[in-house]
């Protein structure tokens, strides 16, 4: 169980402090699938980084199964059973698909192995288990093989900042069976995600919905979806071509 | 028969990755004497007369062989100058090992300046492996300056792997290649430095006929207060193509001086340069934390990686 408690954060901006966070509180149960959503700015994918470690809050606290990991580091927490994947993936000069995956697993995984977490996004794996993860892969594979750590890792809670990014329409209905596979392969796992995407948003347990910082609503799909539907987020594709 | 002791055995299975002697033609050479040596029916070792090195002879259309010629050096205060001559028959097909390893223990400077030259004949196909390797805790530096020298006759090929990863205090290494129409030249350097240690490599490349194609790809690593200077020319003087890149992380207080340059003398001469040097970006530590490293095996994985 994830709970995070009065957490604020803020950046120096021209010598002002600029809050982004502000004593935000929510807890997220074993075997959830939660999505955060909200307006651009509005502080969704800094909440998923300070649940990670990669930011650091000015106050407020974060407990993971009732263990205090505020003050821990990304390696400690990432220890303990947070995985996280990047808005936008790393690239890596001369790191290969399989050696991510072998780290990401924690232990020298067979390549059948690792081949299977490819296959599970969509990646023929013959294809790309020797690639360097470096600019010869576009967007939408790293994205891809990003996922496919997390595959590897098998952690309880598992945070995506905008999954669907650079994902195109084929590969949507995988990535939603990922998410419903994760969960019930890893007993009592739960899922953290931010995204616009009301594929994603009508599969959720529970939606969280930010504005400047503070969660402004919060509840079931059935509930929450029809107040946000026809705002500017979020929006299915095919509402903001029309 | 090949007589080494343990330090000499551990340094052969640094820089040959060879753990009992290997099969095939090879020449050992062990502070400054001959160690062992075999030769086969295609490939033949012999001393020179002035006793300034040796010259390997590769009969036509020999394929699939190889030849090793490791050299170790235990002794401290040993300075030597080898000359190594290796003439590649036409359309042959060959992997030559060579190396150096130093153990210094002791007070006095180690130096081992290795001249090697290849003449490889008309459609012969060569890959080179050359590993530099230092080891030791005496006051001694360690020291090689290695000259690399290619003749390429016409449609030959020859692909050059050189690594120097750990231990050597100071080099200089020196690599000429001149190419022939349709000949072609693959460089691949890794190199890494750290403590106070200082490595030079210079490239001249000419390309003299007509299709003949060079890439000279360098990768390299400055730790602590290390210093590495990469020089890398090609010419073009004929309708050719040629690319060098070089591509560096500097970490501490490393520096690195990178000077790609190309000459064109023909106006179908098509020549790239490429050159980068930064520090290992954060959001790379980052996502290799997030997979449960700490920071100083994240850094460990990404330097690898970098040098594979």
């Amino acid at each position: 169980m994830l709970e995070i408690k009065n957490l604020s954060f803020a950046v120096s901006e021209e010598n002002r402090e600029k809050e982004i966070i502000h004593d935000l509180s929510l807890t997220v149960e074993n075997g959830k699938f939660v999505v955060i959503t909200g307006p651009n700015g509005s502080g969704k994918s800094t909440l998923a980084r300070l649940i990670m470690g990669i930011e650091r809050p000015i106050s407020g606290s974060i407990l993971l199964d009732g263990e205090d990991i505020t003050a821990l580091d990304i390696t400690e927490r990432a220890r303990r059973g947070i995985s996280f994947a990047f808005q936008q993936p790393v690239r890596f000069k001369g790191i290969r698909v399989q050696d991510l995956l072998r780290l990401a697993a924690g232990k020298n995984i067979s390549l059948s192995a690792a081949c299977e977490y490819l296959s599970e996004v969509g990646l023929c794996a013959r294809d790309y288990i020797d690639r360097e993860i470096n600019s010869s892969l576009s967007g939408g594979e790293l994205k891809r093989i990003e996922i496919a750590t997390l595959l590897a890792r098998r952690t309880k809670l598992s945070v995506f900042d905008e999954p669907e990014a650079g994902i195109d329409l084929w590969s949507f209905q995988n990535l939603i069976r990922i998410f419903e596979k994760m969960q019930s392969e890893i007993r009592d796992s739960s899922i953290v995600i931010i995204s616009h995407q009301e594929r994603i948003l009508r599969i959720a347990d529970e939606i969280i919905v930010l504005s400047g910082g503070r969660i402004t609503k919060r509840g079931a799909p059935d509930k929450i979806l029809p107040e946000l539907i026809g705002k500017t987020a979020p929006v299915s594709v095919c509402e903001k071509l029309q | 028969m090949v007589k080494l002791d343990a330090i000499q055995k551990r340094l052969i299975s640094e820089i040959a990755d060879l753990h009992s002697v290997p099969a095939g033609a090879y020449n050992f050479r062990a502070n400054s004497q001959l160690a062992g040596r075999n030769t086969t029916a295609n490939i033949d070792i012999i001393s020179k007369e002035n006793g300034s090195g040796i010259d390997i002879r590769i009969k036509p259309g020999t394929k699939n062989e190889s030849v090793h010629i490791p050299v170790v050096i235990s002794e401290s205060g040993i300075k030597e100058t080898v000359y190594n001559d290796f003439y590649i028959g036409e359309d042959a097909d060959v992997v030559i090992v060579a190396g150096c390893g130093i153990d210094n223990c002791g007070g006095q400077d180690s130096e081992h300046d290795g001249v090697h030259r290849f003449f490889v004949g008309r459609g012969a196909k060569v890959k080179y492996v050359e590993k530099h390797y230092g080891s030791g805790d005496g006051k001694g530096q360690r020291i090689l300056n290695p000259v690399t020298e290619c003749y390429m006759e016409e449609d030959s090929s020859m692909e050059m792997e050189m690594e120097q990863i750990k231990g050597v205090d100071s080099t200089e290494r020196t690599t000429i290649a001149e190419l022939k129409s349709g000949a072609r030249l693959v460089v691949k350097e890794r190199l890494m430095t750290h403590g106070s240690q200082n490595a030079v490599s210079s490239y001249q490349v000419n390309l003299n006929g007509a299709g003949a194609t060079a890439d000279v790809v360098s990768r390299s690593v400055a730790r602590d207060d290390s210093s590495q200077t990469f020089n890398a020319r090609i010419t073009g003087n004929a309708p050719c193509s040629g690319h060098t890149e070089c591509d560096s992380i500097i970490m501490d207080r490393g520096h690195i001086l990178a000077i790609p340059s190309l000459e064109a003398n023909d106006i179908d001469a098509m020549l790239v340069h490429e050159a980068a040097i930064g520090k290992i970006a954060g959001d790379q530590l980052t996502k290799l934390m997030t997979l449960g490293l700490t920071e100083a095996e994240a850094e460990e994985q990404i330097i690898n990686g970098f040098l594979h």
